[in-house]
């Protein structure tokens, strides 16, 4: 067993302070066709920082989600991770809407899908259930997805991202799909993850409110160009309904709305 | 209204689990009496329709002397070298052309304008061609569960959800692994209901092909039999291709039910 080449982060101080990469974008284009989604895209995210897109629909926050996470190549311009230009898909891990997990496979197996890159020998299982513990379904490992509720497969989903210690989490609109309270308590859930490990957090809402109850900086795209670019700088955990927070949104949602 | 009511009439006639079990045999039972004293007083002539336990005899008779078991062996050889071969080629070529574009647009024409003949349309061909031989039967056989287990296969590797197949690939899989993890998983419930169709189409076309040429076999049995009007046999052999047909499907819903198990559709009640 390699467990050098496997964990990169033997040590979990180590682990913390390497955990977060570094996003550089410089002019970043994407179009499809004659449709441009993206127009030059410039931006310098620091590593560990947590970041929310927000934006109308077709915006083109999701394209550039996609352009993150490896999913789709940009038509211009370039995407530096800690420096490097390509190589970096293995240190990026994507959420999606859906927990999409695997209906034949076991919850454990489902989140040791994330760990397709590790060597053979990797001690999955073991890898698998301490993630499935940080998200509080330390229990379920042996359970089939189907009977899981829809928080808990986005539980599971998040689980699989985690698992391979990724040094960004791109999340497109992951809430989107659960219920009021369900949604408070997953926000709780990544807001904990991410200051436990540190990685570099994207998020795509269409929620304002979500976006400055979990973010640092919240980018609003506009037509494929980032409008505007807000600081969070709020004490945590946040409390929904804060007057402070609710002054932002209030800007955000003007801005968003061109009042 | 109408629902309360009709539990409460199913309640108070079924009172026990014994009775719910045994309430679905009662109708056959009761034929088979019926059939029994129709052909004990004659009403029932024994060459039009033997009596229960004359088929029972029979059945005993031929059991005893062995032919039985040689012609079940070597109809059951038939039937699944015949759906070995066809489903084995039904399955490649509809993975292969679910997976590939440009297999699929080679070969998808093609087998659907075979697919439009009725195999058994060609018994007169394949008898020209092959003779009476093992080769006959196989060929009908094959051709036969081909199409069901490719068309199911075709449309299973086509309905796996997009988006689980989005998740692999940004989740790093390897071809082979998306393969066997994703796109197989995702086929099998459909893989399996073209196997089922498969099974049903290769006793039929064996029944057949045995009847219309064979020298050994449950078919070939019946028409020996019925040579020498012995309609004891006749009934025997076609009570051992139910038999047969219902013993290929339950094995098919066991293995479908134990592949499936992660479906909750497929979870036994």
């Amino acid at each position: 067993m390699n467990v050098a080449t496997f964990d990169a982060y033997p040590d979990s101080t180590v682990r913390y302070s390497a955990a977060g990469a570094h996003l550089q974008l410089r002019g970043v284009t994407k179009s499809f066709g004659a449709n441009t989604v993206l127009h030059g895209i410039d931006l310098d995210i620091p590593p560990g920082q947590f970041v929310a897109i927000v934006g109308r629909s077709g915006c083109g926050k999701s394209t550039l989600l996609r352009l993150l996470s490896g999913l789709d190549k940009p038509s211009g311009g370039t995407i530096e991770i800690e420096g490097a230009t390509t190589g970096w898909d293995d240190h990026v891990r994507l959420m999606f809407q859906e927990p999409r997990l695997l209906p034949w496979q076991r919850v454990a197996a489902n989140v040791a899908v994330g760990l397709s890159h590790a060597p053979r020998g990797a001690d999955r299982k073991r890898e698998a259930q301490e993630a499935l513990e940080q998200v509080g379904l330390g229990t379920r490992g042996g359970d089939w997805p189907s009977v899981l509720s829809g928080g808990q497969k986005q539980r599971v989903a998040l689980a699989r991202a985690l698992v391979s210690h990724p040094r960004v989490l791109a999340f497109d609109e992951p809430l989107g799909a659960l219920d009021a309270l369900t949604r408070i308590e997953m926000q709780a859930l990544i807001e904990q993850v991410w200051q436990d490990k540190g990685f570099t957090a994207i998020v795509v809402t269409h929620d304002v409110s979500e976006a400055v109850t979990l973010a640092d900086r919240v980018l609003l795209l506009d037509h494929g160009r980032v409008d505007m670019d807000v600081t969070v700088d709020l004490p945590r955990p946040r409390r929904h309904g804060d007057p402070a927070a609710a002054a932002i949104e209030g800007r955000i949602l003007d801005r968003l709305l061109a009042r | 209204m109408t629902r309360l009511s009709r539990r409460h009439l199913l309640g108070a006639a079924l009172p026990t689990l014994v009775m719910k079990r045994t309430l679905p045999w009662i109708v056959p039972l009761l034929i088979l009496l019926l059939w029994q004293v129709a052909a004990q007083t004659g009403l029932l002539r024994e060459n039009v329709m033997p009596a229960p336990t004359a088929v029972a005899a029979a059945l005993w008779k031929v059991a005893a002397n062995g032919e039985l078991w040689r012609d079940i062996r070597v109809s059951a050889w038939r039937a699944f070298t015949g759906f070995a071969i066809g489903g084995g080629l039904g399955f490649v070529f509809g993975m292969a052309n679910g997976l590939s574009g440009l297999s699929e647009k080679l070969t998808d024409s093609t087998l659907q304008m075979v697919r439009n003949i009725p195999h058994l349309a060609l018994i007169p061909l394949v008898i020209l061609w092959f003779g009476i031989g093992e080769q006959a039967k196989l060929f009908l056989v094959a051709l036969g569960v081909f199409f069901p287990v490719y068309i199911n296969t075709l449309h299973g590797v086509r309905s796996v959800d997009r988006q689980l197949l989005e998740m692999a690939r940004a989740y790093g899989m390897s071809n082979q692994a998306i393969f066997w993890r994703v796109v197989f998983p995702g086929a099998l419930p459909s893989i399996f209901v073209g196997l089922r169709y498969g099974l049903g189409i290769m006793w039929l076309t064996l029944i057949v092909a045995e009847t219309i040429s064979a020298t050994s076999g449950i078919g070939f049995m019946a028409m020996n039999a019925r040579e020498f009007m012995m309609t004891d046999v006749v009934v025997v052999s076609i009570l051992i291709y139910a038999a047969l047909g219902k013993l290929a499907d339950t094995v098919a819903r066991l293995l479908e039910r134990t592949c499936l198990s992660w479906n909750p559709a497929y979870v036994e009640a």
